[in-house]
């Protein structure tokens, strides 16, 4: 008897082990552990046993019995889990989700924050100033007067307004440097500003020039500024927008309102300095013009340059995008063509 | 301003490379844009012409020998302007040439010629790249060393110069030289101008008078008698050639070349058709007319500057000669003109009358009065070397703009407070010294004079930008600024304008930037009906073009064409927000620039997908977004109806915010689609950000969180279809219970009689004081729903 009960545990757990479906599963019980079983019936037989045989059957029937419905609990959760499975496998995870709303900055606009919070970071304040501006703060308190050869650089859109004078003093500022001539006027020292904006030029568009485009200026006075913290600041600027190991240089230029004059240029992205068609063989790109804030652009806005000293920045910022993702057209920053925001 | 390296060589001793020489000149502000290398000529050197004998099979051709000096060579020539003794380059088998046809490049072959063997061949300039002439063989000058590799004879780097406006020295091969002296640690040689005078003065000849001694600060001249007009010789015309000028006499080359060489523009006017033997330098009559040397007849106005003699303008002066004085003869007494000008002058005049040249160029830019002598001179004893003639004794000179220089004061402590480096003394005066300004070194300073030619410096932060760039930028150390930082007061404005940008591209809109001139045309279009513009807005006194003539009074005409330009390739919804300045006009002042969001949306409401098409936008989508944004910035709005023209009648609303309007939300009118050639809907909202500014989060305090559970209640109402959920919603809210009204859903049809609709409400009540009871809520909502059939004529739905 004892043998009959070890061949029904070895039939009975093979049989499981190969069962794939619920149904199965309870033909399986009905067979082992129904009423009508084998080892229902030879429970029901052990009365008829002697007491020593009894006990030793009786506790390994009743063992294995366990044992079974044990194993039959643990088939069941399993047929359960792979059901759930089953279903869960029916979704094609390679289907595109249910699509959400995407708008992006216009490229431009992540440019200026950027920038913008990289001069904050070192204690600049934004500052904004007017677009349609008078003569005055975009070329006289900068020293550009009337006749001035930088004027001729700079073609300029004038508003259709005639003072009393029958002068034309109204216009759409050149650069945003009229902002830093509205700063100094009047401010007390010490400042850091940076001036973002938009800037007009009398010019006809081609894929390097558009009549509206974007600069940012900056200005800080204070007593002790020298040409080292310019440097300082503006080659900080240059390692966090364009990142460690760009070369970066300062050369001499003109702009009638700083002196000694710098422009700052980069070492060419494509290039590396070995002189390409970008940096136009060079080896350099400019990106800046700098400079000691000249005494008389001071004096005008009321700031004694004996005791203040300044270093003034002027940056396109059109240019900063285009170089970094290779753009070859400016205009298509101002194209609204969708195809080309989504990139950004 | 191109610069001749072969030129610069006869003035300092260049002895870095020419690419090296350039990095100087650029990082010491005179930027080397470019080098064109002329030369790399191969087996082409310098012959002579020794014989021409006929050919024997050909009567156009000729056998010529060219002597090398330690060969000779006979090559068979066509053209027809050799001579025995003329110099020319000569071109072995095997040279590199232009083909004067196609351009390209070719090696010479050995060839027969009618039966002639021709062992090399004469180039002409087209041939050598040096022009497109291929009429003649190229005659070189005489003293061209026989043998001598071309490219070593006449092999040149030009480099092409951005010269600063500030520096009208540097428009010269002698300005260019004293840089690189400087620059590089060399001497400057300029040769001493020397030439024979005749015995008659040349007072005695010519009388000069200036009437316009503010326009016209010196006025030299000189008198040459008996010059012969003809062409340059060959190494002059060759060097205008590489300066792109064109060769055309020798008068005229030579005054083109001292320009070139010293800076200093000169004219040369025909004595003999002076009248009155007077030259006078005065404002011009109104409307006084000159032909100039173009043979275009220019009218003249008074603020003008002329030369004239006795009885009429001959020159405008600095901008152009006149056709009447013009050296005219084959030979004759020319007077030759230095002068310094007044810039703003000739920059005006040569505006006015649309006439750039050379000279006006340089005079605009205010090169140095004390120039004109030296120049002058220069000129004189070159045309009487080239031209012949003889200058009459000595020289006019007036000169009423003459001003005394006086010193600049520098001290070392000067120059460290600007530029953050302490250079010493001998560096410092070792620098300016090179450039040519004078230093007196006392005890506590250097007094600095600068040099006649450098008109720019009149201050110490000039003289301390001279010691930097020659020293070099790369001597300033990187500090970073070690002040205590300023008091950061940041407008507000600004981070408004970031969170309004931020909240729009997270609502599914594109930002787009556009131009901010438009045309009157396209706002017309924004106004169904008149189409008149009003106000107008700000016109451009010289608008680019008709395109962009006008500053825009809004945002919307860019949006809505860049709507339709998109939609010709997106089939899917359309959402764009542009965030910028609109320009509206005031009396005597600049206009008001308030920031203005405008967004538009059109087309399906969600991205087409697998999951389903989705319905198009309606207006419900663009008020959800401003309501969507206001409520993230913090702000209470009110919604009232709209009057705006350009938008549907029916389908608008105006923002409110404490009582102003600040904006609008509506679907455009039907009629401005179809103008911007639209074919959907399209709905438009405009919020001004100044109307936001002061109502903002960060402008209220915090409302304390409910400590009392709230009690919801749902009631649907019938009405007329007349009533707007506005009035019901302004009702409930006026119950200071009634902490929340929403409303779920909207019926009429079925169940509801004709004319009338159901709105359901879900209102929640709420005490800050205490927890509500029933009897409490059913108390108020009694109330509420009283008032609602007073004045509404509102019903339970049961």
């Amino acid at each position: 008897m004892l043998q009959q009960l070890e061949e029904l545990k070895l039939n009975a757990l093979q049989e499981l082990g190969s069962i794939g479906s619920p149904g199965e599963l309870e033909d399986w019980r009905v067979r082992y552990l129904g009423k009508k079983s084998e080892l229902s019936m030879l429970l029901r037989r052990l009365a008829a046993l002697p007491l020593e045989e009894r006990k030793a059957v009786g506790t390994l029937a009743n063992e294995l019995k366990a044992h079974l419905e044990d194993s039959r609990r643990q088939k069941e959760l399993a047929l359960q889990e792979l059901a759930a499975s089953a279903r869960e496998e029916a979704l094609d995870i390679t289907l595109p989700g249910r699509p959400v709303p995407t708008g992006r900055l216009h490229p431009l606009t992540q440019t200026l924050d950027e920038i913008c919070d990289i001069f904050v970071s070192m204690g600049f304040q934004v500052v904004e100033g007017p677009e349609v501006e008078w003569d005055y703060y975009n070329f006289e308190a900068l020293n550009i007067p009337g006749e001035h050869p930088a004027r001729d650089n700079m073609a300029t859109l004038w508003v259709d307004f005639e003072a009393e004078n029958g002068e034309r003093p109204m216009l759409l500022r050149t650069h945003t440097t009229s902002v830093t001539a509205r700063i100094i006027e009047g401010a007390t020292p010490p400042i850091r500003a940076v001036e973002p904006g938009k800037v007009y030029r009398y010019e006809a568009s081609d894929a390097t020039h558009v009549p509206m485009f974007h600069q940012i200026d900056g200005i800080a006075v204070d007593k002790g500024i020298t040409m080292a913290d310019l440097k300082g600041t503006l080659y900080e600027f240059a390692r966090r927008f364009f990142g460690e190991d760009r070369k970066v240089r300062f050369r001499c230029d003109y702009f009638p309102f700083v002196e000694p004059g710098v422009e700052m240029a980069i070492e060419c992205s494509v290039c590396g300095g070995e002189g390409c068609r970008l940096c136009g063989g060079s080896g350099w790109i400019e990106i800046l013009g700098a400079g000691m804030t000249h005494p008389e652009v001071l004096r005008r806005g009321g700031i004694d340059p004996e005791v203040y000293s300044s270093f003034a920045f002027g940056m396109g910022i059109d240019r900063l995008p285009m170089l970094r993702y290779g753009i070859d057209d400016i205009r298509l920053l101002y194209g609204s063509d969708l195809r080309f925001l989504r990139q950004f | 301003m191109k610069v001749s390296l072969k030129w610069l060589q006869e003035y300092v001793d260049v002895v870095l490379p020419a690419a090296d020489l350039a990095g100087r000149l650029t990082m010491a502000g005179s930027e080397v844009k470019g080098i064109q290398v002329t030369g790399g000529w191969e087996n082409i050197v310098v012959g002579q012409i020794t014989a021409i004998n006929p050919h024997p099979n050909a009567d156009r051709l000729r056998l010529t020998t060219i002597d090398l000096g330690s060969e000779q060579h006979t090559v068979v020539c066509g053209a027809p302007n050799l001579n025995c003794g003329d110099k020319v380059a000569f071109a072995y088998i095997n040279a590199q040439l232009t083909d004067p046809h196609s351009g390209k490049l070719f090696r010479l072959k050995p060839a027969k010629i009618r039966g002639v063997a021709s062992d090399g061949m004469a180039c002409s300039e087209r041939e050598l790249g040096i022009s497109d002439n291929h009429e003649e063989i190229m005659i070189l000058p005489d003293e061209a060393p026989l043998g001598m590799p071309l490219a070593d004879y006449l092999g040149d780097s030009i480099f092409d110069l951005d010269i600063t406006p500030n520096r009208p020295d540097c428009l010269s091969v002698i300005g260019i030289a004293r840089e690189t002296a400087a620059l590089t640690g060399q001497g400057l040689h300029i040769a001493e101008v020397e030439y024979e005078e005749a015995e008659v003065s040349i007072d005695r000849q010519v009388s000069v008078e200036i009437d316009a001694p503010d326009l016209c600060p010196r006025y030299c001249a000189s008198l040459i008698e008996g010059i012969r007009l003809a062409p340059s010789p060959p190494w002059l015309q060759q060097r205008l050639i590489s300066y792109g000028i064109r060769p055309i006499n020798n008068i005229v080359d030579i005054t083109n070349y001292v320009m070139l060489e010293y800076g200093q523009p000169l004219h040369a006017f025909d004595y003999e058709r002076l009248r009155g033997k007077k030259i006078i330098v005065r404002r011009a009559d109104a409307g006084e007319v000159i032909v100039t040397l173009d043979d275009v007849e220019r009218t003249l106005s008074s603020d003008m500057l002329v030369i004239a003699d006795e009885e009429r303008a001959v020159a405008i002066a600095g901008v152009m000669g006149g056709a009447n004085s013009e050296v005219a003869g084959v030979t004759g007494s020319i007077l030759l003109e230095a002068a310094g000008f007044n810039p703003a002058s000739i920059h005006h005049t040569g505006d006015a009358l649309r006439l750039p040249s050379e000279a006006r160029m340089r005079f605009e830019r205010g090169i140095s009065p004390e120039l004109a002598l030296p120049a002058l001179r220069r000129a004189t004893q070159l045309i009487i070397q080239l031209a012949g003639g003889k200058a009459a004794q000595g020289l006019i000179d007036v000169y009423p703009g003459k001003r005394e220089r006086l010193p600049i004061r520098l001290t070392i402590g000067m120059v460290e407070r600007l530029l953050g480096v302490a250079f010493n003394l001998d560096r410092i005066v070792g620098a300016l010294t090179s450039l040519g300004f004078d230093c007196e070194v006392t005890a506590s300073e250097v007094r600095v004079t600068p040099p006649y030619w450098r008109s720019d410096i009149s201050l110490a932060v000039d003289l301390i930008e001279e010691v930097a760039r020659t020293l070099g930028y790369d001597k300033i150390p990187a500090a970073m600024l070690s002040q205590p930082l300023p008091r950061h007061s940041p407008e507000p404005v600004l981070d408004l304008k970031r969170r309004v940008r931020q909240s729009l591209t997270g609502y599914g809109f594109q930002e787009v930037i556009t131009y901010s001139l438009t045309s009157l045309e396209k706002l017309g279009k924004l106004l169904p009906g008149t189409g008149e513009v009003r106000p107008v807005p700000l016109r451009m006194a010289n608008p680019m073009t008709a395109d962009q003539e006008y500053l825009r009074p809004n945002l919307r005409p860019s949006l809505l064409v860049a709507l339709e330009a998109n939609r010709r390739h997106e089939s899917g919804g359309i959402k764009l927000f542009e965030l910028g300045k609109v320009y509206l006009p005031r009396p005597n002042d600049l206009p008001g620039e308030p920031e203005v969001l405008c967004g538009i949306l059109s087309g399906p409401r969600q991205e087409r997908s697998w999951l389903g098409d989705s319905e198009p936008v309606d207006f419900f989508d663009a008020r959800g977004v401003v309501e969507g944004l206001l409520d993230r910035l913090g702000i209470d709005a009110d919604f009232k109806e709209g009057s705006d023209k350009g938008l549907h009648p029916r389908r608008q609303v105006s923002i409110v915010i404490a009582g102003s309007n600040a904006g609008i939300i509506g679907e455009v009118h039907s009629r401005v689609v179809e103008a911007f050639e639209i074919s959907e809907p399209v709905y438009l909202f405009e919020i001004d950000l100044a109307a936001c500014l002061p109502f903002t989060a960060n402008c209220k305090a915090f409302q304390p969180v409910p400590r009392f559970p709230a009690m919801v209640r749902d009631i649907a109402l019938v009405v007329s279809s007349g009533v707007t959920h506005q009035r019901v919603r302004d009702i409930v809210k006026s119950f200071p219970l009634a902490a929340r009204v929403e409303i779920f859903d909207v019926y009429a049809g079925e169940q509801v009689p004709e004319g009338k609709k159901s709105l359901a409400y879900r209102i929640t009540f709420q005490s800050p004081t205490h927890t509500l009871t029933d009897e409490e809520v059913n108390g108020v909502q009694r109330q509420i729903l009283d008032r609602l059939s007073s004045e509404l004529g509102a019903s339970l739905r049961s």
